[in-house]
Formats: structure tokens, C-alpha cells, sequence
């Protein structure tokens, strides 16, 4: 079955390197590989194997050294840094560790941000925001500022402002890694339930192995290399 | 709405600190604005100044005097109106420190060259019947308590003796900036004295006003008057009254100099303020800045963010600043009234403290915004947590 869909992300040779003073530490060192339209994929690997810099790459907030990535058709390595912007805007939904609210910001107003770069009226923004609240369980909590609420209610507004775009992917990195068990347990379901529901491409950095059981599929990381199976 | 909703929580973020920076806006503000209208009070003179009035005095120096016979050919040229003429007397009243202008000037001439003194019709043609009559302005008898019909001892200066002269005139301003703090009385009383007793130094004018029919006849007229005088024992230089007020200042410029850099320092010390909270601010936010970018917004939107928040502290402190200029100046006013002319806050002043404090608010952002802009959102993302 999942073989006879398209991939929706392309990963061809990828690599990327950071220096430090003189000397050039390689991170990712030529890294292929498709992910399904509607995949739930986990990545993982011990800390500091570069899976947030896969992700960040494939998000399109930062750049490659060689290599192409394919999303959705559209190879954004080849993207100025506007286009990339306006890219990221429409096709991509963010989950961080920390949540990264605005904390002067309620958790309505944190939601609507990513539709002021949208043509949506007032009213239809106000409709969009309520519903991906409504989604994430926190009808209740619109104007409550991001200090008034738990780490677990936070995290849940962060995936209400990752899906109020509709966008084609969604990236979380170590979603769950700043929550305890029971929130971290809630977040997981949540983001199970909007690949099972509404069918969203998901890609999860996570080192919590109850988070990887979740999805469909797992890969490690190691070394700068991709593999399908446990190092 | 959203934007000014989320730049003014911005700013009052860490309330401290903002209120710290609007303070120091607010004491910048006002002191630019006091020393501003310190600057003005100085130029009134020039600011009341007529153009139909021009000044003939001696080309060697102000303390040379002209001939009194050149009051018959000046009346002769073409676009004269009137003339009148007067001595600086520079009487002391008691002591050097009561000082105020004191002129002997050919009253008649002088009240009708001077329509901004206006002078009640009783008191004028009581300072017409008494040759040792005297006139001053309302704030200069408000300062010594002076009534009609005091006596006034002056000690003489440039003409030693002790002089008296009755009170019979009081003057008001008609205009806003004419000033209400000189006397002057006639000039054929202090004639008769020299010529009793020093006769060389008689007849002789310190300055000659002249009323002329139109400002643009200005230039002619003066070309006309020092060409005739010239290679006469006294040549005369003419120029208008605006020209001749802008002479006095010029004595006091080094003053006026100071003044103005003060006020000019006064803003850079704010604007590096406002600059030291603005980075403070930005460098905490950079993680923030580098979620908005993530989410797709642009340099634009950040600068807007950082340049918008800086300038709500920065016209937070004007606004307040301005507000207190105006009892400020009041109670300086009120405090100083019998010394100054006037004391009002111009417009222009208030143009000018508007705009220091925009430009205050735009350079703080610049450092910040470049930086927020430039850096790699992997990098910002990386400050948080
Ligand atoms: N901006 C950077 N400059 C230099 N080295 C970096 C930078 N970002 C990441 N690295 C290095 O790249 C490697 C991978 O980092 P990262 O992708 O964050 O790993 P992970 O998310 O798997 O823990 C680490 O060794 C890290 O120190
Ligand atoms: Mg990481």
C-alpha cells in the first residue's frame, strides 16, 4: 500500500557541515531518502548526530552545503531566502521543544500569527484559530497568556499554530522532550491523531522511545549517516 | 491593530526598564525644550523687529555718535517716512544688578515710529507736558513697583551725574514678543543737561531710527544715507532694525553657541539611552524574532517589530516631555517675567523635540534590527530553551 504512494519529501545527497574556527566538523555526509505523502516518521540517534539539523534543513530554515530537497514538488534548495520564507508560510508547521510562544501574546493571538502573512479576513482567521484551538482541546483557554498555562496546554497551542496554516508537513523536534510522562503522553496522541485524522505528514526528532512507537516508521541517525535499523 | 497591540506589550515588557528609558526621554525632552525657548527669548528682539524700520548709527562703533543735524537730510530721502534718533543712556537704578535698557529718544517721533507701545492717551499727553517725564514697560514697573507719578533716581553712566525722572507713562505690548521691559524719556532733557554742562558732547545722536514706506525700499534707503555721509567726520552705517537686533546678539553668540550645542548633547546622550535598551531588549528577543522568521515572516516584519517598539518608548517620553515643557516654561516664565521679554514654547520648538525624538527611536533600532535581521534562524532557534 505505502509503497504505491509519492513521496511528498525527496532527500538526495545531502550534506551539511559546520566550522568551527579552522577546522570543519561534518554533520550529515550524503543523505538519501523519500518520505510517503501522509508518513509519521521518528528520527532518532544520540545527541548531537545532527537530527535537528536535518530537520531544520528539510523545514527550510537552513541551508544545505550539497544535495537537493524535494517537498511537495518544489525543490527548495534552489529557493532565495524570501521565497523560502514564504515557502516555510505556507507549507510547513512547526513544533518545537520549548513551545516558542510569544509570551506577550495569548494563546489566540499566538495561533493567528501565521495567518497575518494570509489573505484571511478578520472573521475568517478568528474561524480558523478557533477551530485549530477547538482541535487541540484548549477552546476554553483562547485568552490565556502563555505563562497562565502548563508546559503540556503551551505545547498544544504550539501545534494549534503549526496546523491553523494547513500546511504540507509538519516538523517537531523533541516535541515531548521538555514535558512529563502524562503531558508528554497527551502530546504524543495529539499529533497521532492529526496524522490518523487528517492525514498530515509528520517528521519527529525524538529520543523518547514510548514517542517513536507512535509512528510508522523509524530512522536513526548516526555518524552522519541515515539507517533504517537500531545501531 | 494586532501590530500595536503586540509593539506596545513589547514595550512595557519589562516595566522597569521602560519606565526607566521614558524617564530619561521625558528629562531629555523638557531640557531640549527649555534650552530651545532659552535660545528664542534671546533672538526676540530680532523676531520683534520691524521691516519697515531701519537703524542709522556711527560706521566706527555703536559708541560713537552721529551729528543731530543728519536728522534734516535723512527726512529728505526718497521712501522715508519719519525719523527719530536716541541715546543708550545706561543709567543704573541703585545698583548694577536692577539692570534694564534705558534710551533718551525724541518721545514724539519715537511713540509714533513704535506702534507696538501702546501708550494710554492721558499718560501720552502727560509725557508731553513734562520735559523730565519718563516711560516704561509694564513688566520692567511691575518689577520695581514703579506707579504713575514716582520718581526715578538713575546714576548715569556713559553721562555721570544723578538723574531724575517721573514716572508718566506706562506702556503695553501690543504683540506677543514686544518687549514690556525698557524706559526711555526725552532726549532734549538730557541735551539741555550736556549742554549746561559737558557742551562738546551735545547735540549728538547715539542712533537714528528711521520709518521707511515699504520694506523693499529698505536696501536703497541705507545705500542712499551712507553714501551721502561718506568722507563726512561721521559715516554712517544703516541697516535694517532686524540686521542692527542680530548685531547685538552676535556679542552674545558664544553664549547662544553653548546653549544650543548643551541642548544637541543632551539629545546623543538619550539617543545612546534609548540605544542600550533597545539592544538589551533585541538580544533577549532573538530567539523570538527567529520563531516570527520561521513562521515565514521577513526582515520587513522584524525591523517593524524593533524600529515600532523603540519608537513607542521613544514618543512615549516625547509626549510626556512635551506635556511638562508647558508648566515648566510657566513657572519659569512667571518666576523670570520682569527680566525676559517673554517666555513661550514656539512651535518650532516643539517640531523640534518631535522630531529628536523620532530620530532618538530610529537610530536605537538600527544596531538591533541589523542584527536580529542577519542572523541564521538555526542559530536564534538555538538561544531558547
Ligand atoms: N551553528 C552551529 N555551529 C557549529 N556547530 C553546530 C551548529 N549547530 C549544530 N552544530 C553541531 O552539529 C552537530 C549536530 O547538532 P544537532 O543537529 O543539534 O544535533 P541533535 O539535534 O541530533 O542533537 C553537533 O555536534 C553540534 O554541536
Ligand atoms: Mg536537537
Amino acid at each position: 500500500m505505502e509503497e504505491t504512494k509519492s513521496p511528498i519529501v525527496r532527500i538526495r545527497n545531502l550534506s551539511k557541515s559546520y566550522s568551527r574556527g579552522s577546522q570543519t566538523i561534518p554533520v550529515l555526509e550524503g543523505i538519501s531518502f523519500d518520505i510517503p505523502d501522509g508518513e509519521f516518521l521518528a528520527l532518532m540517534g544520540p545527541s548531537g548526530s545532527g537530527k535537528s539539523t536535518l530537520l531544520n534543513l528539510l523545514a527550510g530554515i537552513d541551508t544545505a552545503d550539497t544535495g537537493t530537497i524535494e517537498i511537495g514538488g518544489i525543490d527548495i534548495t534552489t529557493l532565495g531566502e524570501t521565497e523560502l520564507a514564504a515557502w516555510r508560510a505556507l507549507n510547513v508547521g512547526f513544533i518545537f521543544q520549548f513551545y516558542n510562544l510569544i509570551p506577550v501574546l495569548t494563546a489566540f493571538e499566538n495561533v493567528e500569527l501565521p495567518l497575518l502573512l494570509t489573505r484571511l479576513s478578520t472573521a475568517e482567521r478568528r474561524a480558523h484559530v478557533e477551530t485549530a484551538l477547538r482541535v487541540v482541546g484548549l477552546a476554553d483557554r483562547m485568552d490565556h497568556f502563555p505563562s497562565q498555562l502548563s508546559g503540556g496546554q503551551q505545547q498544544r497551542v504550539a501545534i494549534a499554530r503549526a496546523v491553523v496554516t494547513d500546511p504540507t508537513i509538519l516538523v517537531a523536534d523533541e516535541p515531548t522532550g521538555d514535558l512529563d510522562r502524562q503531558s508528554a503522553a497527551e502530546i504524543l496522541d495529539l499529533i497521532d491523531r492529526l496524522n490518523h485524522e487528517s492525514g498530515k505528514t509528520i517528521i519527529m526528532v525524538t529520543h523518547d522511545p514510548r514517542a517513536a512507537e507512535k509512528a510508522h516508521a523509524i530512522r536513526y541517525l548516526d555518524k552522519g549517516i541515515l539507517t533504517d535499523v537500531h545501531p | 491593530m494586532y501590530i500595536l497591540k503586540l509593539l506596545w506589550r513589547n514595550a512595557f515588557r519589562h516595566r522597569l526598564r521602560t519606565f526607566l528609558t521614558v524617564l530619561g526621554i521625558t528629562v531629555a525632552i523638557l531640557a531640549f525644550g527649555m534650552l530651545r525657548t532659552l535660545v528664542d527669548i534671546w533672538y526676540s528682539g530680532v523676531e520683534a523687529s520691524s521691516a519697515t524700520r531701519l537703524v542709522t548709527r556711527n560706521a566706527v562703533s555703536l559708541i560713537f555718535p552721529l551729528p543731530i543735524s543728519y536728522k534734516d537730510r535723512i527726512r529728505q530721502f526718497e521712501g522715508v517716512k519719519l525719523v527719530s534718533w536716541g541715546n543708550w543712556f545706561g543709567g543704573v537704578y541703585i545698583e548694577e544688578k536692577n539692570f534694564f535698557a534705558n534710551f533718551a529718544v525724541d518721545m514724539e517721533s519715537y511713540l509714533k515710529l513704535y506702534p507696538e507701545f501702546i501708550l494710554p492717551p492721558d499718560q501720552a499727553a502727560a509725557v508731553k507736558r513734562d520735559r523730565k517725564a519718563c516711560v516704561v514697560g509694564r513688566k520692567l514697573a511691575d518689577r520695581f513697583g514703579w506707579k504713575i507719578g514716582d520718581t526715578i533716581p538713575l546714576r548715569g553712566t556713559i553721562f555721570p551725574g544723578a538723574w531724575e525722572f517721573v514716572l508718566r507713562g506706562i506702556y503695553q505690548g501690543r504683540d506677543k514678543n514686544t518687549d514690556e521691559t525698557q524706559m526711555f524719556f526725552h532726549w532734549d532733557y538730557l541735551n539741555e543737561a550736556l549742554k549746561r554742562t559737558v557742551p562738546r558732547r551735545a547735540d549728538q545722536a547715539g542712533f537714528y531710527m528711521i520709518g521707511i514706506t515699504s520694506p523693499s525700499v529698505s536696501a536703497d534707503v541705507a545705500t542712499a544715507i551712507d553714501g551721502t555721509f561718506r568722507n563726512s567726520l561721521a559715516e554712517t552705517m544703516t541697516e535694517s532694525e532686524k540686521a542692527f537686533a542680530m548685531g547685538f546678539i552676535s556679542m552674545t553668540e558664544a553664549i547662544l553657541i553653548a546653549i544650543k550645542l548643551v541642548s544637541f548633547v543632551v539629545i546623543v546622550i538619550i539617543m545612546a539611552v534609548v540605544a542600550n535598551t533597545m539592544a538589551m531588549t533585541a538580544r533577549e528577543r532573538i530567539g523570538e524574532y527567529a520563531v516570527f522568521k520561521t513562521l515565514g515572516f521577513g526582515g520587513f516584519h522584524i525591523a517593524g517589530l524593533i524600529f515600532g517598539e523603540s519608537l513607542v518608548i521613544s514618543m512615549t517620553g516625547c509626549a510626556v516631555g512635551i506635556a511638562l515643557t508647558f508648566p515648566a516654561a510657566r513657572a519659569f516664565a512667571s518666576y523670570l517675567s520682569n527680566y525676559f521679554p517673554f517666555f513661550n514654547v514656539s512651535s518650532t520648538t516643539i517640531v523640534m523635540d518631535v522630531a529628536a525624538s523620532l530620530l532618538v527611536g530610529i537610530v536605537a533600532a538600527i544596531f538591533p534590527t541589523w542584527r536580529a535581521v542577519n542572523i541564521r534562524i538555526a542559530d536564534g532557534l538555538r538561544r531558547i530553551g
